[in-house]
């Protein structure tokens, strides 16, 4: 019989020297079935680097680079390079500016230049665009006469903060961006300090956003915990029907639910009358566009993330352990918490970081039913893309809230064997 | 005879043509809502008629980037936009938006002169007021200190999230005349002696962002009073809701018309402006909205009690002052940033 | 001796505690469902605030809806990008799971991570990112970024749906085919999928509903004439509360209610 004839894919087996050949050929096939799945899994990873992995880099990078100064006012940068930052800057770097405005070729370089200088010192762009209206300057041949024409121009030229933001961005890449993020800010020196008290926003922001994030977790947790425990003992029938309950609002849109919060909420909505037909109140409560009203929303559209983890865990517990204690003779309550709540630890940890890590992102919910002092960091990232147009900024904003995100992830993979999911 | 080549040339010269005769487009931007509802009456309607093209109405709320990253990628979509006054500035400063062809608009000297801007013509005067619910206050608050006065008219306040506006309002409130407030913000004490005046009533404010949210709060009694757009007000007042305006220390602006630059269809955009800048079309876009023309020229083809609710009718400005836009332009991002913070406080 | 439904040993406090456990619940899922049930009533009020008591019916506002030119527009939008992104999204992801699944190969953890990477960074992160690098191609404000981008956040749900099906899925079927000598192509297309398929589906209807009710990176991506259902509600919520928002409301909630329903149906399948 000729063994070829029923084995397509392989070669016919040899005595002798069989071991050797079938080693080979069991490795190709192994390494062609190791490529082959590779180069499944190859087009949807080409796809999300270019739709997503690029421009992620792309925001990384635009947070640190600062091509607006470096690129039209070379010279000036070349000029102040020595100079000390504490006397008046050098008659070099005034020549060289008006040189520098009057080689830019359309208002619209000089627009995007007065726009940086601005964002580091206010008054900046009025400056820069009446200089670069003004040019060119007459009597202005040596550095002498440049100086004693600008200063003529507009006497701001004669104050150092504004060539200090000159000489701080003549590098093509700054920290600055980053370090406002941070609520830090270098001096005329390049020393790095806090910024004064009534410009530090962000941190306050960040730690906001954090706190909003903790509170809506714990309120996930004691609320989810007593719910995922009690359908995880139910049977198949109940549960499912529970299930279907519970995933209803998980599937609403989370525009549906709020606008529902924003009618439920506000001062004559149904809670408010509720609380007054029975009593308890007289007047009717804030609860909308304040932090109560994001932290109720939150919770209602995140608790669905806490209890599905949950219960897939707890499904997977075995209940003869918590029997056994019982019959042991603990009471049923200590055994419940002695017995059964370690176990579910890594379903807590999984559930409670995925809400944790869901939150710090948020940004409709604080932006729709929040007051000013509630917005997340999220939503001023938008802010300084759309409003400010300070993109420079709002990449530092993101790399700061990614950063964050994905040191936490890491938290995550380590307590959840497996990737995110909802069990 | 052959067919076959007549009816090919008969094809040719019918796809040619018929682009010709179909109708082109015009995709007009601006702030939607009342405001909107107005413009589509008072100027996209007659242009529709005037079969020069069909006006496609687009609605958005300010964001300047959408501008910036049509014009830098050189896929400009939006024909005419609807801007305020900074982004006018800042905008034609960085090159995004074409430089205006005058004669075809108009003569200068019929248009008040805030409207005449090398890259944009003056849409409408408006302004930021206070308004207030008449049915729950029955004496009317007079001047700024009033909004201030929580004892006298106790209840919540309702302000623009934001530092703009505000700033000026507490500085008027804390006693500085309209004419001084700019003068007096631009010193650092003035910034300090405004976040304070704030800090005083921030326990009772309400922020809104959209135009259409002061009118709600005040119908819903969420607020007693309010800073709005008096146009929205007035929009309020036409449902038949009672509310009224305090005119003094109102702050007042312009929007302007402005043409991203690059853009395909830049004649019809031309033509676009210059009707929506003539004295009948003016006065019709005030007859169904209180922002006032700034084509000094449509004044006259309106009656008195449509004159009366305008920002520019003398009565109602008396006391108000202009938006100081250079001002705004230079220290816009610091102050917001500052209010940021403050609001976290 | 009547049965009790507490078990022998319980105290009074275990059977407080019982009680108290399911009123907890009770209360839970409640809030879990209250505002889906008071806003369907809403949209048949026929007075134009949103508040109750309802003084009369009316189906004006689903007339309003059906006869708004703009929410005409959104919903076509909706139904031209959510399908193309999730037919994207479910067939890119389909072939990655089968790759991740059974195989270990360099650089698999690695990989894995990646491609589940859109559901872990943060959504405001990632509609920045795409709108200023598409806006640097010309592509803002189009059709094409956003089904692009609404396809890269719905594909992590179909590699992680099919990867869990995929554990189950019995190998020597496959093995069985090869050996009667099918092509691994033609394999995997009568085979593999027909029995995967539960698991493709809801992988596919998990990315459905994602693009579906995605609103935050289409903010930044559509522009106005490519605004989805969801960006007309957030304009709506903003502006003003009319009970049009309402009945789109409680239109939504029917339809992703249907979904829910075909996907534990699924569910069911796969287990």
């Amino acid at each position: 019989m000729n063994a070829s004839a029923t084995l397509p894919h392989t070669q016919p087996v040899r005595t002798g020297l069989a071991r050797t050949t079938l080693l080979a050929q069991l490795r190709r096939v192994e390494r062609r079935k190791r490529l082959r799945a590779m180069a499944l899994t190859l087009p949807l990873l080409l796809f999300l680097a270019v739709t997503f992995l690029v421009p992620l880099g792309a925001l990384l990078m635009r947070a640190v680079e600062n091509p607006e100064v470096a690129g039209t006012l070379v010279r000036t940068g070349a000029a102040l390079q020595h100079w000390d930052r504490t006397s008046a800057p050098p008659d070099a770097a005034y020549a060289a500016i008006v040189q520098d405005l009057g080689a830019i070729p359309e208002t619209a370089q000089a627009g995007v230049l007065a726009r940086r200088l601005n964002t580091e010192i206010g008054g900046a762009r009025s400056l820069i665009m009446s200089t670069y209206r003004a040019l060119p300057l007459a009597n202005s041949a040596t550095p002498e006469q440049a100086r004693v024409a600008l200063l003529a121009l507009d006497p701001r030229w004669g104050e150092l903060p504004f060539w200090w933001a000159i000489a701080k961005n003549s590098s093509r890449w700054t920290p600055d961006y980053l370090l406002t993020a941070l609520d830090l800010k270098r001096d005329a020196q390049g020393h790095i300090g806090r910024v004064g008290a009534d410009e530090a926003a962000f941190s306050e922001i960040l730690v906001r956003t954090f706190y909003i994030s903790s509170v809506v977790t714990l309120v996930c947790i004691a609320l989810g915990y007593p719910l995922a425990y009690w359908l995880s003992t139910l049977n198949a029938r109940r549960a499912n029907l529970m299930m279907i309950l519970l995933l209803l609002p998980f599937w609403t849109s989370v525009l549906v639910r709020i606008a529902a919060w924003i009618v439920l909420l506000q001062s004559s909505g149904l809670v408010n009358r509720f609380l007054m037909f029975l009593g308890v109140i007289n007047e009717p409560l804030a609860l909308l566009f304040n932090r109560l009203g994001v932290i109720i929303a939150m919770v209602h559209i995140l608790l669905p993330f806490m209890v599905l983890p949950l219960y897939s865990v707890m499904k997977s517990i075995p209940n003869n352990y918590v029997k056994a204690a019982i019959s042991l003779g603990s009471p049923p309550f200590t055994a419940f918490l002695r017995v059964y709540v370690p176990q579910t630890f890594p379903g807590v940890a999984a559930g409670g970081l995925l809400v944790f890590i869901t939150a710090i992102g948020y940004y409709v919910t604080p932006a729709l039913l929040g007051g000013p002092g509630d917005q997340m960091l999220s939503y001023y990232v938008a802010q300084y893309t759309n409003v400010e147009v300070n993109w420079g900024m709002a990449c530092a904003l993101g790399s700061v809230l990614l950063t964050a995100t994905l040191v936490l992830y890491v938290f995550y993979r380590r307590f959840a064997k497996s990737e995110l999911s909802l069990g | 005879m052959k067919i076959k080549p007549v009816i090919l040339a008969l094809a040719a010269t019918a796809t040619i043509a018929l682009p010709a005769l179909a109708q082109s487009e015009l995709t007009v931007v601006n702030f939607g809502g009342a405001n909107g509802a107005a413009q589509k009456k008072a100027y996209f309607e007659p242009f529709e008629k005037s079969g020069a093209a069909k006006v496609i109405a687009v609605e958005y709320n300010g964001e300047q980037a959408k501008i910036k990253a049509m014009v830098e990628a050189k896929k400009v979509v939006w024909d005419v936009v609807e801007v305020e006054s900074p982004d006018l500035n800042r905008g034609c400063d960085e090159g995004l938006f074409e430089k205006l062809d005058w004669a075809k608009i108009g003569n200068k000297s019929d248009f008040q002169p805030a409207a005449v801007h090398e890259c944009g013509v003056g849409v409408f005067v408006w302004s930021t007021v206070m308004a207030y619910n008449a049915d729950k206050i029955k004496n009317a608050p007079t001047s700024w200190a009033d909004f201030w006065n929580t004892s006298k008219y106790p209840g919540k306040r309702g302000m623009r999230k934001g530092a703009r506006y505000n700033l000026e309002f507490a500085l008027m409130a804390d006693g500085v005349k309209a004419a001084d407030v700019y003068k007096v913000l631009a010193t650092k004490d003035g910034a300090d002696r405004a976040f304070k005046k704030l800090t005083e009533l921030k326990p009772n404010i309400q922020f809104w962002e959209a135009g259409a949210q002061p009118p709600q709060f005040l119908v819903a009694g969420d607020v007693v009073m309010s800073t709005a757009f008096n146009g929205r007000i007035d929009a309020a007042q036409r449902e038949g809701k009672n509310l009224q305006i305090t005119w003094t220390g109102g702050i007042y602006d312009l929007d302007y018309w402005v043409m991203p630059a690059g853009g395909p269809n830049k004649d019809l955009a031309t033509k676009f402006i210059a009707m929506a800048s003539s004295p009948n079309e003016q006065a019709e876009y005030a007859r169904n909205i209180s922002y006032g023309p700034t084509n000094n020229k449509a004044l006259t083809k309106l009656d008195a009690s449509v004159l009366a609710k305008l920002p520019t009718s003398p009565s109602n400005s008396k006391d108000a002052l202009r938006f100081n836009i250079t001002f705004w332009a230079d220290q816009g991002e610091a102050l917001e940033k500052r209010f940021a913070a403050w609001a976290a406080q | 001796m009547k049965r009790s439904v507490f078990p022998v040993y319980y105290t009074w406090f275990d059977k407080l505690g019982w009680v108290g456990l399911r009123a907890l619940c009770g209360a839970v899922l409640f809030f879990l469902l209250l505002p889906i049930l008071v806003i369907i009533p809403l949209s048949f009020s026929d007075s134009s605030f949103l508040t109750y008591p309802i003084t009369g019916w009316s189906l004006r506002w689903y007339q309003e809806l059906f006869a708004s030119p703009d929410w005409a527009r959104a919903t076509r939008n909706s139904f031209i990008v959510a399908p193309l992104a999730t037919i994207i999204a479910t067939a890119l992801g389909t072939l990655a799971a089968v790759g991740l699944a059974r195989v270990q190969f360099f650089g698999k953890g690695l990989i894995t991570s990646l491609l589940i990477a859109p559901m872990v960074v943060p959504i405001v992160v990632v509609g920045v990112s795409t709108y200023l690098f598409f806006a640097r191609i010309g592509l803002s404000d189009s059709y094409t970024a956003l089904i692009l981008v609404h396809a890269a956040l719905g594909a992590p749900f179909v590699v992680t749906t099919v990867l869990a099906t995929l554990q189950g899925f019995n190998q020597n079927l496959v093995r069985a085919s090869l050996g009667l000598g099918v092509g691994p192509i033609q394999t995997f297309f009568r085979i593999t999928l027909p029995v995967i398929a539960p698991g493709v589906i809801s992988g596919g209807l998990f990315a459905f509903a994602t693009s579906f009710d995605e609103v935050v990176v289409t903010l930044f991506l559509a522009g106005p004439l490519q605004g989805t259902l969801p960006r007309q509600m957030f304009t709506g919520i903003r502006e003003n509360i009319s009970p049009t928002i309402a009945a789109v409301a409680t239109l939504l909630i029917l339809f992703t209610a249907s979904l829910m329903v075909v996907l534990e149906w699924l569910r069911g399948r796969v287990k």
